[in-house]
């Protein structure tokens, strides 16, 4: 963690935290070490329970509740961003959810159920937190989301939630091009995999993370403080050139055609 | 009591903040021990870490109770 003071003066909201292994949580230690005043949301007590340390540990207090799947649970939260705070700078989005049968096996056999829920709270939930953020971004702001590059092809067993980050990349350059206007940016990070707690509902996913640490160039797998440290320049001015972008951070795995000659 | 089920219940005793004499081999993390479902899946992380194997779901799974978790250990060092 490197200390300094680029994101002094800056307040954001950090959804998604589940624990110490979660990659917001990775972002939200690199954006504090340089100075953020820091909010959490969270989903049901199970979470809360978790996260409230969390945030303590980070100096934060704000810790409130949001259910991304309701409305008024939303306005609700905003709302007392904007009454602890009466602005908000940055807005992490770590949020996705699926059911967790439909992540092996064929992608065919996904229920149209699960498919809209999936859509619902991976993908739209991003653009519901950014239109009720967006008027409290009045100095301009940045919002971040997680995506992994199943969205651009064929991952074994990621299914549905690789047709849902597809379509929240997309909706990164809307966002982008929408509140751009306003001096907000919005862009995406492309982790690659690591052994969260959420990534723990992906079958096989230790083979993911064997096979990617044999074959990508720079042949390790990624930390969450390696995830913050790009997180860090996304929610700082350092990006101020950029929006409605895809940064990867995947040790360069999403480069490679085919798997390595070596070894 | 072996090494294995030592570490188990440190981890165990660290993670859901219990008396080490309450993990008993046939205490249930979540009926007896106050765990609930992603205490689970978080205790199975932290074994695989601890021991360096891999759990798979359906294991996991039938991993209810600390004795269970230190069978399934001590069968996977062998």
């Amino acid at each position: 963690m490197t200390n300094g003071n680029l994101m002094a003066g800056k307040r954001g909201l950090i959804m998604g935290v589940a624990n110490n292994r979660s990659i917001a949580y990775g972002i939200a230690k690199a954006v504090r070490a340089q100075g953020a005043e820091l909010a959490f949301s969270y989903q049901g007590e199970a979470l809360k329970r978790r996260v409230v340390p969390l945030a303590a540990e980070l100096g934060s207090e704000l810790v409130v509740e949001c259910d991304v799947t309701d409305d008024a649970a939303m306005d609700a939260t905003f709302a007392q961003v904007k009454k602890a705070w009466g602005g908000l700078d940055f807005l992490v989005h770590a949020i996705a959810f699926s059911d967790r049968s439909e992540l092996e096996g064929r992608y065919i056999e996904t229920s149209a159920e699960n498919f809209a829920q999936t859509m619902n709270i991976s993908v739209y939930s991003l653009t519901a937190v950014a239109k009720r953020a967006e008027p409290l971004m009045t100095e301009g702001g940045s919002i971040l989301t997680l995506t992994y590059y199943g969205a651009e092809k064929y991952m074994p067993n990621y299914n549905v939630m690789g047709v849902a980050k597809a379509a929240l990349e997309c909706s990164v350059r809307y966002l982008a091009a929408d509140l751009g206007p306003q001096s907000i940016r919005v862009n995406a990070i492309s982790a690659g995999a690591i052994k969260t707690l959420a990534a723990s509902g992906i079958g096989g996913l230790r083979t993911m993370l064997a096979y990617q640490e044999a074959n990508a160039p720079l042949r390790k797998n990624v930390t969450i403080d390696e995830v913050g440290n790009a997180g860090l320049y996304f929610l700082s001015d350092l990006s101020s050139g950029t929006t409605g972008e895809i940064h990867h951070v995947d040790a360069g795995y999403n480069i490679t055609g085919m798997k390595s000659f070596t070894d | 009591m072996s090494d294995i089920a030592d570490r188990v219940r440190k981890i165990v005793v660290e993670h859901l903040n219990v008396e080490g004499e309450k993990v008993t081999e046939k205490a249930s993390f979540i009926d007896d021990l106050g765990a609930d479902s992603l205490d689970q899946v978080e205790l199975v992380m932290a074994f695989e870490e601890e021991f360096n194997v891999e759990i798979p779901d359906d294991a996991a799974e039938a991993i209810q109770t600390f004795g269970d978790a230190v069978s399934f250990l001590e069968k996977a060092a062998k």
